[in-house]
């Protein structure tokens, strides 16, 4: 990596954090109200007490900042992932972490424990759920104080199988209004009453893709098998032990706050890694970026399109998501 | 251990699971030597060049590597002494010649180094020089030919600045033009740098013409070991390899060339 490309690279983040900007002040703009950007900036001055203030910075910049941690989030966690199983077909959600945060939320739901928690009982179900699975994963792979790659992505499937079975189950004994809560927590929303939990992912987030960072260069090393990574002087078993709790810890942390809002941590990375190619340094940093701006694009759009009705923004993720995705493979070369 | 001993192995056993590969292996090597391993196919070689790098913990005996027990070292402080050149893997990971040369650097960051400095730039540069493939630098890995990329992995052990070299058939699959290639770049390394390197060959001819002293491995021990006139007689070749050979002179130099006796299997 010549002096030339680290230009390229803080070319490629300076434009995304542009772009990123930019996509957040037309989310802001855009809407069921439309409020044009010079009234954005009057908003600003004036301070509170309008009603474009209110729709402004009460409703939608919460969503756009949970969107920007979330996507990013997922993003970086999909990164991680996929550079650690050397699978670019591995995403956040395929070791069961989703599932047990929607199998959490779903008895929660049905038992209707929501009482002594108010706004945080869902989160806390979900966080429950998100850990619980993790757990259980890391246990039944981590035989032998070593974790074998091949066997955490199989447990963690089947985990995953499991839990969508009992949340059918769930669904299937469970009464017509809770059966919709469900469904619509499964979609996944960026609708996030509580401001500090949003500052609580924001700040898991950032977090995450900086601690991130820091296994960035043994991921590359990493990229050529366990043993050149070990020749290298990575620690490998730790490596991969700290990876998957780093991993499913973001995840689980934007799945328990926003439900399962799929696409966004298989496509980005992918869709990165053509772009900037496979040194997981600059990949970690565009992804973050990248999967902010899909994530708040994706939530407007969901917004706007049959507004005031609301789409669920996981399905909006799905579309747009898998669309790009069927366009990266079939331009796939053989840098993947 | 004798004095000047860059590696002392005494009595290792070492396997995969419940199989014992190699039986109570022991051999000193000197500083500055090119040591070539050699024996049939699974007598053993690759577990001893792994255990030697550090990758397979020894079941038995002791490894020391410049009066160090090689278990007792950090992951990082043993990546900064030995650098190893594994058979080249069929997946080539998504980077440049360059920035795959320069992960050679790593074990020499500090704790949360980020970013190659200017330093690792250059040396990275001069181990693509050594290597002869300062011109590869912008090429993509999947782009290389099978010698090509034996050259970008030697360049990558050697942007590591160890103290020893392994090397596991570094000339597999390569045409007689690219082993030369290989093989005489490990020689300049060995002879101007004071290289210590040990590999592992499957060419006999070629092994005595270029290394200093040659290990002898069968069915997991150490058969012979000394200099390859000593070691390439016909009595232990054929003994070892099950076939017959004729063992000559070569003009140059004297060391032994193997031929294979066609048709002629024991």
């Amino acid at each position: 990596m010549g002096l030339n490309s680290k230009a390229w690279w803080g070319g490629w983040i300076v434009f995304l954090a542009g772009l990123l900007v930019l996509v957040g002040l037309f989310s802001l703009g855009v809407g069921a109200v439309h409020i044009p950007l010079r009234k954005v900036v009057q908003a600003l001055a004036t301070g509170r007490g309008t009603p474009e203030y209110a729709i402004l910075f009460d409703v939608r910049l919460p969503r756009i900042l949970l969107g920007l941690a979330v996507g990013g989030g997922l993003a970086v966690a999909g990164v991680v992932l996929q550079g650690m199983f050397r699978n670019p077909l591995v995403e956040p959600y395929t070791l069961g972490i989703s599932g047990g945060a929607a199998l959490g939320v779903a008895l929660n739901m049905v038992v209707g424990g929501s009482a002594g928690f108010g706004l945080f009982s869902l989160p806390a179900s979900g966080f429950l759920g998100a850990f619980g699975v993790m757990i259980v994963v890391y246990l039944l792979s981590a035989g032998g104080g070593q974790i074998k790659l091949s066997r955490l992505l199989l447990i963690g499937v089947m985990v995953s199988f499991i839990a969508a079975s009992l949340i059918m189950l769930i669904m299937a004994m469970t009464k017509v209004q809770d059966l919709h809560g469900i469904i619509f927590w499964i979609m996944g929303s960026l609708q996030e009453p509580s401001s500090a939990l949003i500052r609580a992912i924001l700040f898991i987030s950032l977090g995450g893709l900086i601690v991130s960072l820091f296994f960035a260069v043994d991921l590359n090393a990493l990229s050529l098998g366990e043993e050149e990574a070990f020749h290298l002087g990575v620690e490998v078993e730790r490596l991969k032990k700290v990876l998957f709790l780093l991993a499913s810890f973001i995840t689980g942390c934007c799945v328990s706050v926003t439900g399962i809002i799929g696409f966004v941590g298989l496509v980005v990375p992918h869709l990165m890694r053509l772009l900037v190619g496979g040194d997981h340094r600059i990949l970690m940093v565009t992804s973050y970026l990248s999967g902010a701006i899909f994530l708040i694009l994706c939530d407007t759009l969901a917004r706007l399109v049959l507004a005031p009705t609301e789409l669920p923004v996981g399905v909006i993720t799905g579309l747009v998501g898998g669309g790009l995705f069927i366009y990266a493979l079939s331009r796939r070369g053989e840098s993947l | 251990m004798k004095d000047g001993s860059v590696l002392a192995i005494t009595g290792l056993s070492c396997g995969y699971g419940k199989r014992i590969v190699l039986h109570g292996v022991s051999f000193a090597i000197e500083k500055g030597e090119c040591v070539g391993v050699i024996g049939p196919n699974g007598s053993g070689k690759t577990t001893l060049l792994r255990a030697i790098s550090g990758f397979l913990p020894p079941r038995g005996g002791t490894i020391s590597l410049e009066g160090r027990e090689l278990h007792h070292m950090g992951r990082r402080s043993l990546a900064q002494r030995v650098a190893v050149v594994t058979q080249a893997p069929d997946i080539m990971p998504p980077f440049s010649v360059e920035e795959f040369v320069l992960l050679g650097r790593v074990p020499h960051w500090r704790g949360l180094q980020l970013l190659e400095t200017a330093k690792d730039i250059e040396i990275a540069a001069e181990a693509m020089e050594m290597a002869g493939i300062g011109h590869l630098k912008e090429r993509r890995m999947g782009e290389l030919s099978g010698g090509e990329r034996q050259l970008v992995f030697v360049a990558r052990a050697l942007a590591q600045a160890p103290h020893l070299l392994l090397l596991d058939e570094p000339t597999a699959h390569l045409d007689i033009g690219h082993q030369v290639q290989i093989m005489d770049l490990l020689r300049e390394l060995n002879r101007e740098e004071a290289l210590t390197i040990i590999v592992v060959l499957h060419d006999l001819t070629l092994a005595g013409l270029y290394c200093d002293r040659l290990i002898l491995l069968h069915e997991g021990r150490l058969r012979a070991i000394g200099p390859p006139e000593a070691v390439l007689t016909k009595g232990v070749i054929e003994a070892v390899y099950q076939t017959q050979v004729t063992v000559m002179e070569t003009p140059l130099g004297g060391r032994p060339v193997i031929l294979p006796v066609a048709g002629k299997n024991q």
